[in-house]
């Protein structure tokens, strides 16, 4: 018997089937990146230390792929039993050979006519369950692809991409549903989260982040302007398995920039929305930014944590929001503990005891334009914060840069597919923007280093067991810092704009770092 | 989305509207609502670099009579539909009839005032190479030095009063991509131009000779930048009117070869 299950196990290694427990017990296999963030709590952080601090100087590029695709390249690849899977802009995936770094196949997305994304036909990765693969699409699909092959499995509508509907989130697999989330808050949208059945590719549940009349929150919109709310979910998530919830930030009301036709404190945009994976009924919410005039979405990724906090074991979630504040709650209640300002802002005045902001009334967009801090591109973004529960620090990539916001109108008018906002950013004369790599305490938001960049960055984060945390510029440097000390280690000039976020895995008994830059995929090792 | 990259250039595609299908290039009558609604759209879409008024920045200027690129509404239609190649000028996410619609206010804007010119361009001609000492820092048709901006095509690109206001008062219109910096290296020397390219790690500058220098910033104990300051004169006191007009004149001239 025993031998039976050996050989299954052998033939499932060989065949790259990856069931859920796999991915449920993604700490066991560190060589591996299985999911998005590396794991459902979503820490980016890489148990690996073959590459640190005392040999980092000596990494060098050991291979690349060139995707021959324009657009940003944000993907963050998926990597087990000797193949990596990166997705590419304009919704490709890309299998690769991890001993040569060869393609294996590559899907192809053929996009109709007329799709409209606010800012690139990007996509930031796929997920995996047992042999299929799972691409969201610009077009507002979800599609499984066989692992082996690149061919489509199922392919289904997730919505009309005609209305401005569109999936740039890689999608995350939670027992056997694929979760995946929309874009497109610059349209009017109504926001959702939606479940898929992995095998067929039917709708398991969807959660509308803007309530219906007789919802629960529906009374936070006023008038009908809850059916054009907004509130995209297009960052991907953390789960808690044992509590089975998922947790999920979502992004600006609409129209977007102008408040004035939708009173009230728009939910669920803005928040952390925590769900039920099986049935995707609210849990709880946690709102960052009510009535948001300034797209301060909160389509970062919460990070999820089990420690002792304030003397007592807490399961607690963190979050680097872009409204340049930094949450932690406890993740089964949602308690607001704390919050802290951690990068430069001027749009609150403070939070409350609640973490509830008090508005600052003069940093709103206005007719001859007000200073506000930070621009709409916000603090933080989609990119990946990092947690090393050994140093005990949250690494969070900030941008500091502000911009003039101005009214362009006093009203607007809704057509679906059609650019639903009523400001424009201007920037401001003599300013140059800057950007900083930060480590906070985790619980505390108190910042203990920073590492400076030229210009601010849109690169993720990842800190490694080797004492070593990477990341990277919108100059091309790839680079890594002393986890302790913030102090620079290493770096390396790629040429290209870092738009992504960096993994680690192990091939071969050798560790390698990743990153996309320009349009090519960078892989560092250092030699023995 | 991926958020409000949109004003950044390069970012936003349209799949699919591609320079074939070419059907949408019927011009519709443009009414005083579809200019105001284009002009709404340019101030969320454009004006991040060309400016509210199209008086550019990091973009191109749009407040000239005649558009380089776009001499006439299908080839500017074509131009916002599908970007520029090469260029930071991105494909755009508007429907046909919104673009119609900013076409129709980008046409207002090259109705600015326009100076009447009352120089000579011969005589400019003879300025800028002598008593203005333009040559040393800027290229016409391939001649010149690489400190200031090549004014090749300052014709297209600015109309007679901005050039008056750079040559009067260069301070108040330093170009982004020529800001002034000064830098100390550690074994004290001190050097001044204009920032070639800077990053995290290093800084490269251009002097007034026209050499190249380039720094790791480890090497360097100071690194100043006036971000309002030109390095060009004014040319207030240096000039007189009728110089000026004719210098003026010359620089309107130049319409990039063409």
């Amino acid at each position: 018997m025993k031998s039976i299950l050996l050989l299954i196990a052998i033939v499932m290694l060989v065949d790259g089937q990856v069931p859920y427990e796999r991915i449920l017990k993604a700490h066991s296999e560190p060589g591996n990146w299985l999911t998005y963030a590396g794991d459902y709590q979503a820490h980016s952080y890489s148990a690996l230390d073959q590459i640190n601090t005392s040999n980092v100087d000596r990494l060098k590029v050991a291979w690349m792929y060139q995707t021959g695709v324009i657009g940003h390249f944000e993907t963050t690849p998926l990597v087990f039993d000797g193949v990596m899977y990166i997705t590419e802009p304009l919704s490709g995936v890309t299998a690769l050979d991890l001993r040569t770094g060869r393609p294996i196949w590559t899907y192809k997305r053929p996009l109709p006519k007329g799709v409209i994304v606010c800012c690139g036909l990007v996509n930031r990765g796929v997920a995996v369950l047992d042999d299929q693969l799972f691409i969201g699409t610009v077009d507002a699909h979800l599609v499984a692809l066989d692992m082996r092959t690149g061919r489509v499995r199922w392919d289904v509508e997730v919505a009309d991409y005609k209305a401005a509907y569109s999936i740039t989130a890689a999608p995350l697999v939670v027992k056997d549903k694929v979760i995946i989330g929309i874009a497109g808050a610059e349209f009017g949208i109504r926001g959702f989260l939606d479940a898929y059945d992995a095998k067929t590719g039917a709708r398991a549940w969807r959660f509308y982040t803007v309530p219906a009349p007789g919802e629960p929150g529906n009374e936070t919109w006023s008038g009908d302007s809850w059916k054009t709310g907004g509130a995209p979910t297009w960052v991907t998530g953390a789960y808690d398995p044992e509590a089975n919830l998922l947790y999920w930030g979502t992004g600006n009301p609409s129209p977007d920039m102008i408040g004035d036709e939708r009173n009230g404190d728009n939910l669920y945009s803005d928040a952390l929305i925590v769900l039920d994976a099986d049935t995707g009924k609210l849990k709880w919410h946690f709102q960052f930014t009510p009535h948001d005039t300034l797209d301060m979405d909160a389509n970062q990724v919460p990070v999820l944590v089990d420690a002792d906090f304030r003397g007592q074991p807490r399961k607690l979630v963190l979050f680097a929001n872009r409204n340049g504040f930094y949450y932690l709650l406890d993740r089964l209640t949602g308690e607001y503990l704390v919050g802290k300002q951690f990068a430069r802002q001027n749009w609150a005045m403070g939070l409350d005891q609640h973490g509830r902001p008090i508005w600052n009334p003069a940093a709103v967009p206005s007719m001859e334009g007000s200073l506000v801090y930070p621009d709409d591109d916000g603090t933080a973004n989609w990119f990946s914060p990092s947690l090393d529960l050994q140093t005990g620090l949250l690494y969070q990539n900030v941008r500091e840069k502000g911009a003039i916001q101005k009214r362009t109108t006093k009203s607007l008018s809704f057509e679906p597919g059609h650019l639903y906002m009523g400001a424009d950013r201007l920037p401001i004369p003599g300013e140059e923007p800057w950007g900083a790599l930060r480590a906070l305490d985790w619980q505390t938001g108190e910042m203990r280093w920073e590492f400076r960049v030229h210009t601010p960055p849109w690169c993720g984060v990842l800190s490694t067991a080797g004492g070593l945390v990477f990341s990277g510029t919108m100059e091309g440097d790839f680079f890594a810092v002393d986890a302790v000390s913030g102090k620079l280690a290493w770096r390396f000039q790629t040429g290209g704009a870092i738009w992504s976020n960096p993994m680690s895995y192990m091939s071969e008994g050798k560790q390698y770092i990743v990153v996309a830059a320009g349009d090519a995929l960078m892989a560092f090792s250092v030699d023995r | 989305m991926t958020r409000r990259l949109k004003f950044l250039a390069g970012f936003v595609l349209v799949c699919g509207l591609l320079p074939g299908q070419e059907s949408e290039l019927v011009q519709p009558k443009a009414t005083p609502e579809d200019r105001a609604e284009g002009q709404r759209i340019f101030g969320t879409q454009c004006s991040y670099c060309h400016g509210p008024k199209g008086e550019g920045g990091q973009g191109a200027v749009l407040a000239v009579p005649r558009l380089p690129r776009a001499p006439d509404d299908i080839r500017l239609f074509r131009v916002i539909r599908d970007g520029i190649p090469g260029t930071k000028m991105p494909a755009s996410a508007l429907t046909p009839s919104q673009i119609w619609q900013v076409v129709a206010f980008v046409r207002t804007l090259g109705r600015v005032e326009e100076s009447k010119l009352t120089g000579d361009p011969v005589r400019g001609g003879q300025i800028y190479a002598t008593k203005g000492g333009c040559e040393r820092c800027h290229t016409i048709g391939g001649h010149g030095g690489g400190i200031g901006p090549d004014l090749s095509d300052i014709g297209t690109r600015q109309n007679a009063a901005q050039v008056r206001t750079s040559l009067l008062d260069p301070d108040a219109s330093v170009p982004l991509d020529f800001l002034q910096v000064r830098v100390v290296t550690k074994d004290g020397h001190s050097f001044a131009g204009v920032r070639v390219n800077e990053d995290s790690f290093s800084i490269q500058i251009r002097d007034l000779s026209n050499q190249f220098h380039s720094f790791w910033k480890s090497e360097l104990t100071e690194i100043s930048k006036e971000p309002k300051r030109s390095l060009m004169p004014s040319f207030r006191s240096t000039l007189s009117a009728g110089e000026l007009d004719d210098l003026i004149a010359y620089l309107e001239s130049q319409q990039g070869g063409k």
